[in-house]
């Protein structure tokens, strides 16, 4: 009766990842006491889908009674989570092992956080998003508490939890109120009787409600306020999983939902997304510029990101489109780059996580250096790396929609940016210190570092590679 | 004035109230209990909207199950005398309780002022829309893929709670 | 439509005026034969009067978290029994990797002891 042989097949990079989900449990019953081969599968695993999501960059087909979209946008933010994935596997052994805590259940939560952003990129009905946020948004709650006896992670997890059921809350609602103007849950029913239900207040306020929902997940001012704890208090590869692919999930439901499916032609939610964006970069790296702690640091700018991104979404051109989609994989590099050479160098008890413990830096460690002032050259927008491309592309989508004011801003907060992102890079490079790493960075760390690093320079040397990948999807 | 409206105003008004009982009660046990009250009023609107089925789940699952659960955390973070925990009158909180007030103001008048009917074809009618084998076929069939993600979903539930709460895994 | 339920409503009221009038009876004609033994509160060998606030063991919670989720899986169940002439063989499947998943997750859990209670 439903069947469906052929979805099971469009939608195999899903399945493939939920299949090694379930084999990782049952490893990790077997075997409670080594977590290599838990390690192993969950990478290979990984990998295996993004291949066949590379395969499947095809046009998107409607699958599962309308309920995903498989392939297209979908695949190309599974091969954004993945990579995000796989990045944090590697940064994460040696680290969970320095902190002594080194359990197969870190690697079967990635896995299933991974599976939940997959749903939310791939979803074509509102169930599913609700689903894949939950699926995803369970599975950090749990990471970001991954240290049970350390009571910062514990508050962070806490704090985490009860927001984040909150926005839930928020999401649920305007599911409700979208589905009582529109009569269905499917999007592309949404989008159709869009036309008849846009301008009553009750479907508007139903939109608006998940824009806060996802505007939390996003860390969008004014819904920021549980980043810079979280960030700090989770296991330092769980924060950079975190800023980047339950980010770029995010955005793909405010890019593949909000953009294409409701069109934004209302052009107030435009403003109002507009307006988060400009405060998002305003706030965002104004307090970026107070903190000592680099964790704290880098979750304040992730904030900023999040506007320079959302500017691109307000913008809701197809130039803001593959903007954001653009931004999202350079940043995937730069952030979880940066945050793993954080990694690298936190001790245990949350020691060297002052920006002043990274003082001369370059005479002890000087490959580190270099990378990590990649990584913050790259973030601040610093031609040519991979990061300066995202900001031109949304930038000039803004201005294209005649947001040009909001190009300003992110401009000028930039400039600010350019202050604490170039202060870490003078204190490694120009001042005395004996910053160094309390273990020799493991192998495997090394290469997910230096391979973001690479990634990002040819991101930024080649954009027109992706760019022009993002834009087939149109 | 029909029976189902009357029902529905009783319901709606204890509802209403055991929900502020549970915010404003001092004792998270007594705030538990109204929480159940809570629940089975909501059982009981969901009968009057035809939705047999969801009633009985919401008593089995939320009023049975899921109030176990609550109990047994107060149990366990053992709060003692909970007095100490209440909270003065600080700004934040007349800002919060303004600010929730005029969001619900808000929703109040724009579920009046907009409710729109939606065409006929959208929602199936009819009072079999509740019963259990209308969920079966509908759950097994167009929804089939959301009810196997809940599979997953429960899966993760599982190994949260034993990677935060047992002590050795 | 409320009809539909007046058999329930009458059912309910049958049940719980047969419970009333059932301990009313005994409390009337049933002999009385009072010690102080027989007075005493009778809490299942448990000291009767002491504090409730005793604080509970986190293993109650991994129970009763357990509890939630299968709970669930079996509320999932009924409406696939009810429809399942319907449903088919492309039922029995779906509904065979639903369980198959969970099944995962009971023997996961089974291996990690979380069933002991030691």
């Amino acid at each position: 009766m439903n069947l469906y042989y052929t979805d099971l097949i469009t939608n195999s990079p899903l399945l493939t990842l939920t299949a090694t989900g379930l084999l990782l449990i049952l490893i990790e019953s077997t075997k409670s006491t080594r977590t290599r081969l838990t390690f192993g599968v969950g990478i290979v695993g990984l990998a295996v889908t993004g291949v066949l999501a590379c395969f499947h960059l095809t046009p998107e087909q409607s699958t599962f009674n309308g309920m995903m979209n498989a392939g297209g946008y979908g695949s190309y933010f599974t091969i954004i989570f993945v990579l995000a994935a796989i990045l944090t596997f590697l940064l994460s052994r040696s680290y969970l092992e320095r902190m002594g805590n080194n359990k197969g259940e870190y690697y079967i939560l990635i896995v299933f956080a991974t599976v939940g952003m997959m749903l939310m990129a791939s979803a074509n009905d509102l169930i599913i998003v609700f689903l894949g946020i939950e699926l995803m948004s369970i599975c950090l709650y749990i990471l970001v508490g991954f240290f049970r006896v350390k009571d910062r992670s514990n508050e962070s997890s806490i704090k985490y939890f009860l927001l984040g059921a909150f926005a839930t809350g928020f999401l649920l609602y305007g599911i409700a109120l979208v589905y009582g103007t529109s009569g269905s849950t499917n999007l592309t029913v949404i989008a159709r009787s869009f036309p008849t239900v846009s301008s009553n207040t009750m479907f508007i306020i139903g939109v608006a409600l998940m824009v806060v929902a996802f505007s939390f997940k996003v860390a969008a001012v004014p819904f920021h306020m549980w980043a810079p704890d979280v960030y700090e208090g989770a296991p330092t590869p769980v924060t950079g999983f975190m800023a980047t692919g339950a980010k770029a999930a995010a955005f793909a439901v405010f890019v593949v939902v909000f953009d294409r499916t409701l069109g934004f032609s209302g052009g107030k939610l435009n403003l109002v997304i507009a307006m988060i964006a400009a405060a998002s970069m305003i706030l965002g790296n104004v307090l970026a510029i107070a903190q000592t702690n680099v964790k704290r640091m880098l979750a304040y700018s992730s904030i900023a990101h999040a506007g320079y991104m959302l500017s691109g979404v307000a913008a809701a051109n197809t130039e803001g489109q593959s903007g954001v989609l653009f931004y999202l994989i350079a940043y995937l590099f730069m952030n979880l780059g940066a945050f793993g050479i954080v990694g690298i160098m936190e001790g245990e008890d949350e020691k060297n996580l002052s920006i002043d413990d990274y003082a001369g830096l370059s005479t002890q460690r000087p490959v580190l250096a270099m990378l990590m002032a990649v990584f913050m050259f790259s973030l601040a927008g610093v031609p040519p790396f991979g990061g300066f491309f995202g900001k031109y592309y949304v930038f000039l989508a803004a201005v294209k929609a005649n947001m040009t004011w909001l190009a300003v801003v992110g401009v000028l907060t930039s400039l600010v940016s350019a202050y604490y992102y170039l202060r870490l890079v003078v204190l490694m490079y120009f001042r005395d210190g004996k910053a160094d790493v309390p273990m020799k960075p493991s192998f495997a760390a090394m290469v997910a570092v230096c391979v973001s690093a690479l990634l990002i320079l040819q991101l930024g040397l080649y954009p027109s590679a992706v760019v022009q990948l993002v834009q087939s999807f149109h | 004035m029909t029976l189902e409206s009357i029902l529905f105003y009783i319901l709606s008004a204890v509802a209403i109230a055991s929900a502020l009982l549970v915010v404003t009660r001092r004792s998270p046990v007594i705030s538990a209990l109204y929480l159940i009250l809570n629940f089975f009023c909501l059982a009981g609107l969901y009968l009057t909207l035809h939705a047999q089925f969801i009633a009985v789940i919401q008593i089995i699952v939320y009023a049975g199950a899921i109030m176990v659960l609550f109990v047994f955390v107060i149990m366990l973070l053992n709060l003692g005398d909970e007095r100490k925990l209440s909270e003065g009158m600080s700004y934040k909180k007349v800002i919060a309780v303004g600010l929730a007030a005029a969001l619900l103001t808000e929703l109040i008048y724009i579920i009046e002022t907009s409710w729109i009917v939606l065409p006929a074809s959208t929602v199936s009618q009819g009072t079999d829309i509740g019963t259990v084998e209308y969920i079966g076929l509908q759950l097994f069939t167009g929804y089939l893929f959301p009810f196997e993600v809940t599979s997953i979903l429960l899966l993760v539930a599982i190994v949260g709670a034993i990677v935060l709460a047992k002590r050795k895994y | 439509m409320l009809r539909n339920y007046l058999p329930i409503i009458m059912m309910m009221a049958v049940a719980a005026l047969f419970g009333v009038v059932m301990g009313k009876i005994n409390e009337f004609i049933g002999p009385k034969r009072p010690s102080e033994e027989k007075q005493s509160t009778y809490e299942s060998g448990m000291e009767p009067i002491r504090t409730a606030r005793e604080r509970f063991s986190v293993k109650f919670y991994m129970v009763a978290m357990l509890f939630i989720v299968f709970d669930i899986e079996v509320v999932f169940l009924y409406p696939w029994a009810v429809s399942y002439k319907h449903l088919g063989v492309a039922g029995f499947a779906t509904m065979f990797v639903f369980i198959a998943i969970l099944l995962i997750g009971y023997f996961y859990v089974w291996k990690k002891g979380a069933l002991e209670w030691d």
